[in-house]
């Protein structure tokens, strides 16, 4: 039996081609992205070695910095949305009638892609003739805000639609976690004398905090890769106002053909986002204990 | 104790009713909140540019304009865009679903010493910021002369789908009982054999989730095809909608066609199998 089982030439079969591709395209890449920071390179034509030039220029860079703290920004607001999420996936998961048609819905805009999604919302928040304006006159504002075009504005116009997006996605997965919530715990906490809040609050949220934690991970890392939207909806700009790690680097490479420095933003980017994604695993564990 | 809370619900007193109105117009208002944009887009695809620019964007379309689909699909090119999708899709959903179906059989079911090596490099892959990986990606598709050329979109969504789709296996793989792999065994059925007619079989109910996960992440994927094509005969729906929202400006009639357009496969597969589509998502995300 164990022979079967254990068959070389079976397993090599099996295992290399998609072990090679993920080698090939994936883990030579990351560390090809490394490396190529140390050159200076137009995409065509000889590499020049310059050395650390690259990662020292980017240190010192103010714009990458403002799209990395962009990209954090996005990432607290994803954070506290989740507080929103959890809210509404607890209202759900209370014995909603029809709690399962509410969450069919809401998962839709999960299903367009990010680019038709930033289409859409370009035209809502058209100055003109978008939907939101139009509904901010209606009530008498004259003065309506021109959202995607107003740099001070921007960002958080941007955030809308990822809310949009992503929301059904969260709160279909805290409702999962909420409904397998064991009854009897519940219904213990009932008889005690608990009201919603606080079995809400005492019971339900605990119990599913280690689906919360994947979440927030979740919600962090997402947000520093955050491009397709943003480089639809408004290409970085006004200026550089919704300027985020990815945008920054996708210009700079495909844009300027600086693919040297690129690159090292792209290494800067794996760095923040892996890095990140140890720190909170790290909090998140030492709160438990 | 029991009979007594059972009894409180079913005789409601008129301040839970309150409160469950409550909780009921909270849950209407975020549904109509996700669910008008897509309403006012299908309108919107069907007006003339005197009723975009002229008229209230609340205000149904006099009479449905589906001329405005029929320009899009041929004279906007969205037609070569869609059937390019369609087939990118089909072949990397494929081929990511057999590789990643005898991975994950050889990961739980086989005997071997680097088993927990490999794991970990599909577990760590899906770690990995697609971004960051972007340029060298380039160059290397250059060098093998694929820039330009489906095979390395095709290559692309392959290889980063990998990793979310041989975790979703492996729970269900884990979980499947092993008596008729080694009944198989002891019948003499050869590794092969016992692969292709007995374990991928019994695997047909989560490849049907991960197909359908894997299909909404190829269709809807821009930046792998926005980097490495750049002849129109070969691009997407995605970057095609893109394109023709650049050459369009003003017709935004035509623009909201396209994107009903672009949207509708996923909607329509969605409608017959939200429950599937769901579970896909759900165990995406939390196994990862």
């Amino acid at each position: 039996m164990k022979n079967v089982m254990s068959n070389k030439t079976a397993i090599v079969l099996y295992v290399l081609p998609s072990l090679l591709l993920v080698l090939f395209l994936i883990y030579i890449p990351i560390v090809l992205t490394g490396y190529y920071g140390l050159m200076d390179w137009s995409g065509v034509g000889q590499m020049k070695f310059i050395g650390l030039e690259n990662y020292k220029k980017l240190i010192h860079d103010k714009l990458f910095w403002e799209s990395t703290w962009h990209s954090v920004l996005l990432a607290i607001f994803s954070v506290l949305s989740l507080v929103g999420y959890l809210i509404v996936s607890l209202v759900l998961a209370s014995k909603i009638k029809g709690a399962n048609l509410f969450r069919k819905i809401y998962i839709i805009p999960m299903l367009m892609s990010s680019v038709a999604i930033a289409q859409l919302w370009i035209k809502i928040f058209d100055p003109m003739n978008g939907l939101i304006n139009s509904l901010l006159s209606m009530f008498g504002i004259k003065d309506t805000p021109l959202w995607l075009a107003d740099p001070d504005m921007a960002l958080y116009a941007i955030f809308v639609p990822i809310v949009w997006q992503y929301a059904g996605f969260y709160i279909i997965i805290i409702y999962a976690a909420l409904i397998n919530v064991p009854q009897e715990l519940i219904e213990a906490a009932r008889i005690d004398g608990a009201n919603a809040f606080q079995i809400a609050y005492k019971i339900k949220v605990p119990l599913i905090s280690g689906v919360l934690k994947v979440l927030t991970i979740l919600a962090v890392v997402g947000s520093l890769k955050y491009f397709d939207l943003i480089y639809v909806m408004t290409g970085g700009g006004p200026g550089h106002a919704t300027e985020v790690i990815a945008s920054y680097m996708y210009k700079e490479a495909f844009g300027k053909f600086n693919f040297g420095y690129g690159s090292a933003i792209g290494f800067g980017l794996l760095i923040i986002s892996m890095g990140t994604t140890w720190m909170i695993q790290k909090m998140l564990r030492t709160n438990k204990e | 104790m029991k009979g007594k809370s059972g009894s409180r619900s079913e005789h409601q007193s008129p301040l839970r009713r309150i409160g469950m109105g409550i909780l009921y117009f909270v849950l209407v208002i975020v549904a109509l909140v996700q669910l008008y944009p897509l309403v006012w887009l299908f309108q919107l695809s069907l007006k003339t540019n005197q009723e975009v620019f002229g008229m209230s964007p609340f205000a149904l379309p006099k009479s449905p304009r589906w001329e405005n689909y029929i320009n899009a699909w041929f004279d906007g090119g969205i037609n070569k865009y869609f059937l390019n999708s369609v087939w990118y899709t089909v072949v990397a959903v494929l081929l990511t679903l057999i590789l990643a179906s005898f991975v994950t059989f050889a990961l739980t079911r086989m005997e071997w010493k680097l088993k927990g090596v490999v794991l970990a490099l599909f577990m760590i892959a899906y770690m990995i910021p697609l971004h960051s990986t972007l340029i060298p990606l380039f160059n290397i598709y250059n060098k093998i002369n694929l820039i330009d050329n489906p095979v390395s979109i095709i290559l692309s969504y392959t290889t980063f789908n990998l990793p979310i789709t041989i975790m979703i296996l492996l729970g269900f793989y884990q979980s499947l009982p092993r008596e008729i792999e080694e009944a198989a065994v002891i019948d003499g059925c050869s590794i092969h054999k016992i692969f292709f007619r007995i374990t991928l079989p019994m695997t047909v109910p989560i490849l049907s989730t991960t197909a359908i996960i894997n299909m909404i992440y190829n269709w809807n994927e821009f930046v792998f095809v926005n980097t490495f094509i750049s002849s129109e005969k070969w691009k997407t729906i995605t970057v095609g909608v893109n394109n023709f929202v650049g050459q369009y400006l003003t017709d935004w009639g035509a623009i909201g066609a396209t994107l009903v357009i672009s949207i509708l496969p996923i909607l329509i597969v969605y409608l017959f199998l939200s429950d599937r589509i769901i579970e896909g998502l759900v165990a995406g995300s939390v196994k990862g």
